[in-house]
């Protein structure tokens, strides 16, 4: 037995691939992700951009030079200064501020209904792939009936009846995002299902609880991740235009949307600020968030690379 | 050798542009091809042996590039050819076939199109006489009925077919040269003969010269005029093919020819010489004990695809009778007793997967019963087997090492895995020193137990999968084709490090393959499956020296003979 207890040769490429990986850790995570990020300067700023919108949410209200809701008819519809670097609105509130504290109540609602569309859409999701049959029927009839409806309008449609109230723009986000999440976890789940490991799991004994949250739910992750981190940028575009509609976010709070809409009737009299400023700073996040979702899937699945 | 090659590749060096740097996977290499000529290239994976066919058809894909030197077809040079130039030499000139021909073919197209529209890309037909010449390509492959074929899609036909379909789409244009590479990996050896036979006699009767990429040595030397071994991007022997079993030269093509099971080697003979050397004679085996494992009138049936129209149901008419179950085990019987291996042989398609998987437990039998050490195991419905005291006494291991292994567990992990979920209260240290037992066990050395499954070989794996089957200490052990995805030198050595544990042990297995040789070589027992029954069953001596069914006959012929 000695003998056969020396590993056989294995190629160059292996070995030298072995000995690279050996030492992984986070080092060779960052190293990972440092690669990814030469390799494409857009995801790097992306990444930057997406961390300056986490600084914002976290730290931005107590930083902004005014009060976001304390108005000052002497100094309104003022265009941008060194003063007032985002102009002022018709009530003469500074727009930077009000842009900058909007980030966290946008980022909380995408946030949390990204969480929850995560969880209810993944679980059903990999269910439905693992079992089959009337698992598989059921989560895939809710989706399609989802997916027959333009889906900004049944949000409008779920808030306008649940109410108007931030908790209720998460659930509507939520439950139009369901059906890419139940898809997406379906599929992979069901091409894990017949793997080897997934049988070789059930031969050590594993329960099917066990292998849904230890060996299938761990691997399809990075690509739930990915998701992720797309529909996030669509959940902020959402939300903001709930409230642009008037569902949702009630005046005064700052909140994208609301500016955007209330910004749009000063267009034609030359008072451009006051919706140009967080029309941008939106755009910005969802593209910030697309962006940061094809790096992620570059890091997590290079063979998806384009 | 003619004074002017078809083929000539001159001091060959393929790079690849990777996260680590650029990485060489061929270098240095000389190959010249003659017209009319075959020539083998063989060599274990990472051997730079497809990467070369790849830079010849210039198919490299973006991270590659051909370093240096020169690739002359016809004396054109190949290597620095514009986009346009390559378009026309491929396919007219050149034409490759792959490793997975289901893979290959465009599968919402008729097979017949596919061949027409290599055809008319090439100029070589009108459209009005197309189809007559894609039949008459079909039929050059023996492909029976080529009219109705032609409609066929790739997904209508077995595996065996679509090679030859690929062939005929290679072949189409009358090309030069014919690249193979891996063309029969994955297919019946009865199949891999039919396809081989075939690919030789069409490029004789053309005078077209043929590059076979392999892995297996037999391939290359029964089927090839010279044959090139390869190791790690280099070229270390080109020998004609009867020469290269007769008297090979360099230290690698010894010690692949070694590793190659064939008729009269015993199992220690396939290892490296100096590992051979050192290994401990094998104990004298146990005679085998009581039977531990009685399967009996055992079925399985799965309910047919309906075919046919819907309209009648839709227009109430007469409900068809529900199509015959196909039974993919048709009431097999056989024993296996303790300290006994058990080989069941077959093709694709046989049943003996499906046995597997029903002594297993994974899947419910249709009839028929199980008895495992005295208790009907077939009584326990699959579903409920995972949890059952039963599970942990038969054990599987698994075909593709890489696919059985969860991706995101340490090899300790895996390895620990079966010993977590049996109920045994161990703290982390017992089970620790158990995975180190076990890693011990199969020569896993124990630095490897806290890798990832991507940060080891092929071999590694398989031994890791190895002691996660062997950590309940089962008493019997399913091995699924444990071997058909490794190189032959690691073959070698898992083979034996199966036979030792066996013994040491006291197990039985029971052997699934396709691979009469390797069967062979570790059975006691063999049982031959077609079509879901038992066509012969015997000694290994009996069935593979002196077989009584024409199948076992059949099959044992379609194993390639080398001229020795």
């Amino acid at each position: 037995m000695t003998t056969l207890s020396q590993p056989e040769p294995v190629s160059p490429s292996v070995t030298t691939l072995t000995k690279a990986v050996s030492a992984r850790g986070i080092g060779a995570q960052l190293r990972h992700i440092r690669y990814v990020l030469a390799d494409n300067p857009v995801t790097a700023g992306s990444f930057i951009l997406f961390v300056i919108f986490l600084l914002a949410a976290l730290i931005g209200p107590s930083l902004v030079p005014y009060d976001p809701l304390a108005s000052n008819t002497a100094s309104a519809l003022r265009p941008p200064s060194a003063q007032h670097w985002f102009g002022t609105d018709q009530l003469g509130r500074d727009i930077f501020s009000r842009v900058v504290v909007a980030t966290r109540l946008d980022m909380i609602i995408a946030i949390a209904s990204v969480l929850l569309v995560f969880v209810l859409g993944g679980l059903a999701g990999i269910a439905a792939g693992f079992y089959g049959g009337w698992t598989d029927r059921i989560v895939g009839r809710i989706s399609d009936t989802i997916m027959a409806f333009p889906l900004f309008v049944l949000a409008m449609g779920i808030v306008a009846a649940l109410g108007n109230t931030v908790t209720n723009i998460v659930i509507a986000t939520a439950i139009i995002n369901f059906p890419l999440y139940a898809r997406l976890a379906r599929s992979e789940a069901n091409i894990r299902r017949e793997a080897g490991y997934v049988h070789a799991a059930r031969l050590s004994g594993n329960s099917d609880p066990r292998i849904l949250f230890r060996f299938i739910l761990p691997n399809i992750m990075p690509l739930m991740m990915v998701q992720i981190s797309l529909t996030m940028g669509y959940a902020i575009l959402n939300a903001a235009g709930l409230s642009f509609i008037g569902l949702g976010v009630r005046p005064p709070t700052p909140e994208w949307g609301i500016m955007v809409a209330e910004g749009a009737a000063f267009i034609v009299s030359g008072e451009w600020w006051i919706a140009f400023f967080p029309g941008v700073t939106l755009m910005l996040a969802v593209f910030c968030f697309n962006l940061l979702g094809d790096g992620l899937r570059d890091i997590v699945d290079p063979l998806r690379r384009t | 050798m003619t004074a002017q090659p078809l083929l000539d590749v001159r001091d060959l060096t393929v790079e690849f542009a990777t996260r680590r740097g650029t990485v060489r996977a061929i270098e240095h290499i000389d190959i010249s091809l003659a017209k009319g000529e075959t020539l083998g290239i063989v060599g274990e994976s990472g051997s730079g042996k497809s990467v070369t066919s790849y830079a010849v058809m210039r198919i490299l894909d973006r991270a590659g590039s051909i370093a240096e030197g020169s690739i002359v077809y016809s004396g054109i040079d190949v290597s620095a050819a514009s986009d346009r130039e390559l378009r026309d030499l491929r396919g007219r000139e050149m034409a490759m076939i792959f490793q997975n021909p289901r893979a290959a073919l465009n599968p919402i197209r008729p097979v017949g199109r596919q061949i027409e529209d290599v055809l008319l890309e090439h100029v070589q037909t009108t459209r009005a006489e197309a189809k007559q010449k894609a039949i008459e390509a079909l039929e050059q492959v023996r492909i029976a009925r080529p009219e109705e074929r032609y409609h066929a899609y790739p997904f209508e036909m077995s595996g065996g077919m679509c090679q030859r379909v690929v062939i005929a789409l290679a072949l189409a244009c009358r090309p030069q040269l014919l690249i193979a590479d891996e063309p029969t990996t994955g297919l019946d050896v009865t199949t891999q003969k039919a396809v081989m036979d075939l690919v030789t006699e069409l490029t004789r009767a053309r005078g077209m010269s043929t590059i076979l990429i392999t892995h297996d040595l037999g391939l290359a030397a029964t089927y090839c005029d010279r044959v090139v071994v390869m190791e790690k991007g280099k070229v270390v022997e080109t020998a004609l093919s009867k020469d290269i079993f007769a008297r090979p030269e360099h230290p690698y093509t010894r010690k692949l020819m070694r590793a190659t099971p064939r008729p009269g080697a015993a199992l220690r003979d396939l290892l490296p010489l100096e590992l051979a050397a050192a290994a401990p004679t094998p104990p004298p085996q146990a005679p085998p004990g009581e039977t531990l494992l009685r399967v009996e009138q055992l079925v399985k049936e799965y309910p047919r695809q309906e075919s046919g129209s819907l309209w009648p149901k839709f227009l109430g008419g007469k409900a068809k009778e529900p199509p015959v179950p196909f039974r993919a085990v048709d009431s097999i019987g056989f024993e296996v007793r303790r300290g006994e291996t058990v080989g069941l042989v077959g093709e694709s398609g046989c049943g003996k997967s499906t046995t597997s998987m029903m002594v297993m437990r994974l899947i419910d039998p249709t009839s028929g019963k199980i008895t495992f050490a005295g208790e009907d195991i077939s009584a326990i419905p699959a579903r409920d087997f995972a949890v059952h005291p039963m599970r942990r006494r038969i054990q599987l291991v698994f075909q593709d090492p890489t696919d059985s292994l969860n991706p995101r567990f340490t090899a300790a992990r895996a390895i620990a895995d079966p010993i977590l979920r049996s109920g045994q209260s161990l703290n982390d240290a017992a089970i620790r020193a158990r995975c180190e037992e076990l890693a011990g066990l199969v020569g896993l050395p124990l630095e490897f137990l806290d890798r990832l499954p991507h940060q080891l070989s092929g071999g590694q794996k398989a031994r890791v999968g190895i002691a996660r089957a062997l950590a309940l200490n089962p008493d019997l052990v399913i091995l699924d084709e444990p071997t058909a995805a490794l190189d032959v030198s690691v073959q070698a050595v898992v083979l034996n490090l199966l036979q030792d544990l066996k013994v040491r042990l006291g197990m039985s297995y029971l052997f699934v393959s396709h691979d009469l040789h390797v069967v062979r070589l570790l059975c006691d027992r063999v049982i031959v499956m077609r079509s879901g029954r038992i066509v012969e069953e015997g000694t290994s001596e009996q069935v593979l020296e002196a077989p009584k069914a024409d199948y076992t006959r059949e099959l044992l012929e379609a194993i390639p003979h080398p001229p020795v």
